[in-house]
């Protein structure tokens, strides 16, 4: 009987995904292994195999950073090289960790992690304070619209563990942080990720602290404001029409609800179109459906057989998003062969549609040390960021990545070679 | 006031199930990776919700090695009969027939790494510029690193060094003739969520993956059920254990473990509490610290 409602109790947990930014040796590593070791979702054989590869490197302790680290130039390098995801959960949520790199040169492997996480933690070592990486790691928070971030002052052991250090630091990054604005909520944590302090369990080397555990706070931290339930979107991804005796006139829209809250007898505008119609049902295996909100996948089933495709648009009449081939936006410059000037063309993907692209105007590059414009040097090289303008050959139908994550933002495609060259995302 | 909370499963629901649409719809000819393990019932189960009240748009695939269990295999074709979809099955022993795959010798021999060799041949033959797999990333650290959309080159092999970068939900599947992608929509799950999925949605399984007595041989640490395919050898002794399978692979590399979970509920228990990975009963991952990486380069799944 207890069995059963433990049980029960695993499929009721809400999802936090959350990204670590640090310098080289902050910690991030250990503090995900520690993270893992301590809550209890770390097995036996990958300890095992991490204590076996710390014998085999000289290393003193078992080094928790090899969880991590998985790929085989990664280990011999002792660093973190590409995103790697990690898993686990407490019985109150499963948590998603995109651990990246720290180190400037990889600035597109921390935008990529950042840009599905609802929360990032920030390692800044106390001996150190905050620092030029500290700030870029913000920036880039901030820029990919991670509304909760944590900055964990790690290392506290090596400062006696002191509140002056700790507080020092605090009052640095606020001053910073003023400057930035899509961060709502910042949780400042003293922590030892080598030796668990303030992690799980609550460090008795500072009793001065009165907040809660690194892992408390994740696992309460609100984030249900984070998605957008008032523009409804409905980007259409895959026309299903079965042909069968039995659903011989259905026909539903597949897709995954991009904003908002979609109801049978919803009046609705179809983009580009500009058809409307109703919401006849929200279709599913499992029977009809009330209703469907952001991020769920769906089908919607309309009242008039209209010709809709992928990538058109499903929004409420009464609330339209911005239709336009003229684009002004923040990108983050992903390749390493090839840099962006005035004039580049490109493939741009947007939600479910693709339409080509070219650069009317390179606005500014940021240094993103010290956040000032770069007006002078305006081509893109690897993981520079900054504004421009694009043309496209068709019109997006979309908001300010600021309002809608989805439909805000969009990749750009290197014809020759099919490389996702650049992430933007639309002001 | 409704507070739009969505839980952790209809989340992972929700994007496994975009990424089997986009990839119906950015690829001419996906395939769909089956095995008769509990990923790939899951990934059929996803996709069936992905594309009802249609059929599934793409068939399913299975690399049978012969040395398969056989109530995968009779599972196997109840389900694919069950959900009414095409089945395709690429035998490894025909890859040995021709000459395309050498067999392994020795009691360690495992049919394991010839599935690449008879995997590619089929993508090939099928036509497929997509498979979609069961992979997780919390299986296995190499795993870890791998995309949702991972781009194979011509020769069916994985750059982990040089991926394209994946953000929010959009995904390029753009290639050149010849290259493919392997899919994986289930990375971000891990062994238990799956387990609480198919508790959820009540997904029928193989009897394998619970509790039932077997006769096994211990061999370097694993119980291997005794079968055509794994004889005792002379210093061997078997013995009849309670034990289920945690992985459903060949019945040379998977082992059993102990176990009294003879209901979802008792494997989730169990889940929950285990101590050793899935994959800790795999002896093909035990190979070398890369033993993963490496078979992935090469076109593996
Ligand atoms: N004294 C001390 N050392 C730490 C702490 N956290 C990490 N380290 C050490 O700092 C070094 C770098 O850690 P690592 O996790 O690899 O850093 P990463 O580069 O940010 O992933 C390792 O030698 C760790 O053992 C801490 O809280 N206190
Ligand atoms: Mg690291």
């Amino acid at each position: 009987m207890t069995e059963e409602t433990d049980t029960q109790g695993y499929l009721d947990m809400d999802l936090l995904r959350f990204t670590t930014a640090g310098s080289v040796d902050d910690g991030k590593s250990t503090l995900i292994g520690r993270l893992l070791y301590d809550s209890k979702n770390l097995f036996e054989d990958q300890l095992e195999a991490v204590e076996e590869s710390s014998r085999q490197r000289g290393d003193e302790n078992v080094n928790l950073a090899l969880l991590t680290d998985g790929l085989k130039a990664e280990r011999e390098q002792g660093i973190t090289i590409d995103v790697a995801y990690r898993y686990f959960a407490t019985p109150k949520r499963k948590f998603i960790i995109a651990d990246t790199p720290g180190h400037i040169q990889y600035t597109r492997n921390m935008v990529t992690g950042a840009s599905t996480a609802n929360l990032a933690i920030i390692l800044v070592d106390a001996r150190h304070g905050v620092i030029e990486q500290t700030c870029r790691h913000a920036f880039i928070a901030d820029l990919l619209r991670i509304r909760h971030v944590v900055v964990a002052v790690n290392k506290m052991d090596l400062v006696d563990h002191s509140e002056e250090a700790f507080d020092k630091i605090v009052s640095q990054f606020k001053e910073f942080a003023s400057r930035l604005d899509n961060i709502v909520d910042m949780t400042f944590i003293p922590i030892s990720a080598l030796n668990g302090d303030n992690v799980v369990d609550p460090s008795e080397n500072m009793p001065w602290y009165e907040g809660t555990t690194l892992l408390y706070h994740l696992e309460t931290v609100y984030i249900g404001s984070d998605q957008n339930h008032v523009e409804a979107r409905f980007p259409v991804q895959w026309v299903i029409r079965p042909h069968s005796e039995k659903y011989h006139d259905f026909r539903g829209y597949g897709g995954r609800v991009a904003g908002g809250v979609f109801k049978p007898g919803d009046a609705i505008t179809v983009q580009p179109s500009g058809f409307t119609s109703k919401i006849k049902s929200i279709e599913s295996m499992d029977g009809p459906l009330e209703e469907a909100y952001a991020p769920l996948s769906t089908t919607i089933t309309l009242e008039d057989e209209i010709d809709i495709s992928r990538g058109d648009m499903i929004v409420k009449a009464n609330n339209p998003p911005h239709k336009g081939q003229e684009i002004e936006a923040m990108i983050c410059w992903f390749s390493d062969s090839k840099n962006l000037v005035g004039r580049s063309k490109f493939i741009l993907r947007h939600t479910t549609k693709e339409v080509k692209a070219v650069v009317q105007e390179v606005r500014y590059k940021i240094n993103i040390n010290t956040l000032h414009k770069v007006e002078d040097d305006l081509e893109f090289k690897l993981n520079d960021i900054g504004r421009i303008k694009l043309r496209t050959s068709g019109p997006l139908f979309y908001d300010s990545y600021k309002k809608n994550r989805v439909t805000g933002s969009f990749i750009l495609i290197d014809e020759q070679s099919n490389e996702t060259v650049a992430a933007g995302m639309i002001l | 006031m409704n507070s739009y909370r969505v839980t952790h499963l209809k989340q992972l629901e929700s994007e496994a199930i975009y990424i089997l649409r986009e990839t119906a719809a950015q690829f001419e000819k996906p395939g769909l990776l089956f095995s008769g393990g509990k990923d790939s019932i899951v990934m059929a189960h996803l996709a069936r919700k992905a594309f009802w009240p249609a059929r599934l748009p793409f068939p399913l695939l299975h690399v049978d090695t012969g040395h398969n269990f056989p109530e995968t295999i009779e599972f196997r074709d109840r389900y694919v009969k069950e959900i009414n979809a095409d089945l395709t099955v690429a035998l490894v022993q025909d890859s040995i027939d021709q000459g395309k795959a050498i067999e392994e010798k020795g009691i360690h021999a495992s049919r394991n790494k010839l599935q690449t060799v008879t995997l590619l041949d089929a993508i090939e033959d099928c036509g497929f510029d997509a498979c979609l797999g069961g992979g997780r990333r919390d299986e296995e650290k190499a795993r870890a690193k791998e995309r949702f959309f991972s781009h194979r080159d011509d020769f069916g092999q994985w750059d982990p060094k040089n991926q394209r970068p994946e953000l929010w939900n959009i995904f390029n599947g753009r290639k050149h003739h010849g290259e493919h992608f392997r899919i994986f929509p289930l990375s971000n799950w891990t062994e238990m969520d799956v387990w609480q999925y198919l508790k959820l949605e009540d997904i029928e399984l193989p009897n394998l993956y619970f509790a039932h007595d077997r006769e096994v041989v211990r061999r370097s640490g694993t119980l291997l059920a005794v079968s055509d395919v794994v004889q005792p050898q002379a210093d061997e002794t078997t013995e009849t254990l309670q034990v289920r399978f945690r992985t459903i692979g060949d019945m040379t590399c998977t082992g059993a473990v102990e176990s009294d979970a003879d209901t979802i509920d008792k494997v989730i228990q169990e889940v929950a509490t285990a101590r050793q990975t899935e994959r800790g009963t795999r002896s093909d991952d035990k190979r070398s610290e890369t033993a993963m990486e490496d078979r992935k380069r090469e076109g593996y799944f």
